[in-house]
């Protein structure tokens, strides 16, 4: 199998040590952050109110403390990587919900189905669209509706569908 | 009559163009709209002239390559005056832009309206790009009489391109977009009592009481500066790289492509190829994305991505396969690029002829590397050596980015290839230096000194600054063995 470096795809072996404890992610919306390489960077640690997101030193990669974080999603603009994500597996029946930065037009409308992408752009179901907000610095934060099973591989989306 | 295509970008998802009033420029006597504040190359691209000239010998077709000045592609004949950089160079209303055939016959002196100028300073900044623009707030701000050259009609240098959220630390603009980045050192030099002039070129140094340098301004006028110091910031350019057909319009250096595109709003085409995965190549596939460009692959020759893979994800989940141990073989064409054949090396680093492959591709940003743009150094004398770690041919410089020419700095890309928020650091480290050697409020200017120094080790701590920590390293020690 590839590796992340040969292919710019987060390997399922990356993506599980950037993930909260699974009992965590049954209690509600938290936060993911897929930045596993030391980056002088800092942004997400500033922005957090709660005091979540932690950065032993500019260039190590953050920490979430999964006790204080929300999932509040005020991160996920912020992030100059656009590797932040919030994930809510507990939002409806089969569906659970995944926060996304999207810098691209049009902007989606409450309501509208995308095809969901993942992390190669290829389409791997439907992803519908529950909020779109313009953040500071023009990056839209969309809020959709996943299969449940898809929400940690979907990371974008792709043609409208309806 | 006018000319029907339009290649201007009018909405966009994160830029805004500001385009000034509509106005008429003759290209070889074709009339074409253009708009107040375009260079005349953009103006050109956006009316869908790609060809701005031919070679002197064999007569192939040129365009434009890198747009910020500092290669020769673009060059036209404009208003009589032949070789004029038609990438940074402004349109005016009834402009006469010509294609040059063969070398160009100079104007008569006594047919150009020229003017001379004498200006006196304590500090010249050479180029207005973070690094310069840092310098210039910098020692301003610490009572220096400051003066900054520039000779792109806009300030800000690379940063007005860079249409990304920029990584660093949040204190010193992380997070922001470098077009806003710019936006906010311009607002902190208007702040201050430095002067500044765009569209001026520094040509050349001169020994004279303190340093001379001799600048024009506007292809017009002849401005010689005396000054007791000189932070030269003057950046780099982008390399190129072998293959045939590689000179055939439509193939630019990437950041070419950003300026085309992000600073004028021009679609750069339609089907992109971009070789080379480093951070520029990555971030400006993004870029073409956004301004709704088919970015179709990357290729490089490397067997690992070697920018920050973050932008690569970024890439890769909207379908751009990124293809590693993969090259250009040629480039296809006549007037201007159709495709290009791409093929996977061996171990030996030599295409593999069963993997060519042909791509429909109207559009080719090489991303191959940049290389420090020392030429006023070297003329003026400062030492240089060549670093790769660093880009190339470096003027050896100390700790403190002084040359071996007492008084003469340099500060960002152009003292090593790194980043638009090192070169800030860099700046402000210069500009400190100068208000320190000029005696101007010693106890803050060792304060600024001191905290630049602090974050710019920060910012270096990181396993993507070993290499350029090398290089410096080196630089550092030829520049003890010589003093």
């Amino acid at each position: 199998m590839s590796s992340y470096e040969e292919t710019g795809v987060l390997t399922p072996e990356y993506l599980k040590s950037v993930l909260p404890p699974e009992e965590r992610m049954e209690k509600g919306p938290a936060v993911i952050i897929e930045c596993i390489e030391k980056i002088p960077c800092d942004p997400c640690a500033y922005i957090c109110k709660l005091g979540a997101i932690k950065k032993e030193s500019l260039v190590d990669p953050p920490k979430v403390d999964y006790d204080k974080c929300t999932g509040c999603g005020e991160c996920v603009a912020i992030c100059p990587g656009l590797v932040i994500f919030v994930v809510n597996l507990k939002y409806k029946g089969d569906e659970a919900l995944l926060m996304i930065p999207y810098e691209f037009m049009p902007t989606p409308k409450r309501g509208e189905v995308y095809e969901a992408l993942g992390r190669e752009g290829k389409p791997v179901g439907e992803a519908r669209i529950i909020a779109a907000r313009e953040m500071e610095g023009r990056t839209t934060v969309v809020t959709m509706a996943v299969k449940r099973n898809l929400v940690m591989t979907v990371r974008n989306i792709g043609r409208k569908i309806r | 009559m006018e000319m029907k295509v339009d290649l201007r970008l009018w909405k966009h998802p994160i830029l805004e163009f500001k385009r000034g009033k509509p106005l008429s420029i003759y290209v070889n006597g074709e009339k074409i709209r253009a708009y107040i504040g375009e260079t005349i190359a953009a103006a050109l691209y956006a009316s869908g002239i790609k060809v701005y000239s031919q070679s002197v010998k064999y007569g192939r077709p040129r365009g434009f390559f890198c747009g910020i000045g500092k290669c020769s592609s673009c060059l036209m004949r404009v208003d009589g005056i032949p070789h004029v950089r038609t990438c940074i160079d402004l349109v005016k209303d009834g402009m006469n832009i010509e294609y040059e055939k063969g070398r160009g016959e100079p104007p008569s002196v006594s047919e150009m309206d020229v003017e001379e100028e004498k200006i006196d300073t304590d500090l010249l900044v050479v180029g207005g790009g973070p690094a310069g623009l840092s310098a210039a707030i910098t020692a301003a701000s610490l009572g220096v009489d400051v003066l900054v050259v520039d000779e792109n009609p806009k300030p800000g240098g690379q940063l007005i391109k860079q249409s990304h959220k920029f990584f660093g630390s949040k204190d010193n603009y992380a997070g922001i977009r470098g077009t806003e980045i710019a936006k906010i050192l311009l607002r902190d030099l208007r702040k201050t009592d430095a002067k500044w002039l765009l569209n001026a070129s520094a040509i050349g140094y001169y020994e004279g009481k303190k340093h001379l340098l001799a600048v024009v301004q506007n292809n017009r006028k002849l401005i010689e500066i005396n000054t007791d110091k000189v932070i030269v910031a003057t950046g780099a350019r982008e390399n190129m790289l072998a293959f045939p057909n590689n000179d055939l319009p439509g193939i630019y250096g990437a950041g070419g492509v950003q300026t085309l595109m992000n600073v004028y709003g021009v679609k750069p085409g339609n089907d992109a190829l971009i070789v080379g995965a480093g951070n520029v190549g990555l971030i400006v596939g993004y870029q073409l994305i956004q301004a709704g460009v088919n970015v179709k692959m990357v290729v490089e020759a490397m067997p690992k991505i070697g920018g920050y893979l973050v932008h690569a994800a970024k890439l890769r989940r909207l379908g751009v396969p990124i293809l590693t141990r993969h090259t250009i073989k040629a480039a296809k064409g006549k007037d201007y690029v159709k495709g290009a054949t791409i093929a996977r090396l061996d171990e030996n680093w030599q295409p593999i002829e069963s993997t060519e492959e042909d791509v429909e591709v109207d559009l080719i940003c090489l991303a191959v590397g940049l290389t420090p743009s020392s030429e006023l150094l070297f003329q003026a004398g400062c030492k240089q050596a060549y670093i790769p770690e660093l880009g190339g041919l470096v003027a050896i410089h100390s700790e403190d980015l002084e040359t071996t020419l007492d008084g003469v700095y340099v500060a960002g890309d152009v003292s090593g290839i790194e980043e638009a928020s090192t070169a800030m650091m860099e700046g402000r480290i210069t500009g400190a230096n100068v208000a320190m050697e000029l005696g101007k409020e010693r106890a803050k200017a060792e304060k600024t000194r001191e905290e630049s120094f602090k974050d710019l080790e920060a910012l270096r701590a990181g396993p993507f600054s070993e290499r350029v920590l090398k290089g410096k390293e080196k630089v550092w020690n030829l520049w003890r063995e010589m003093r």
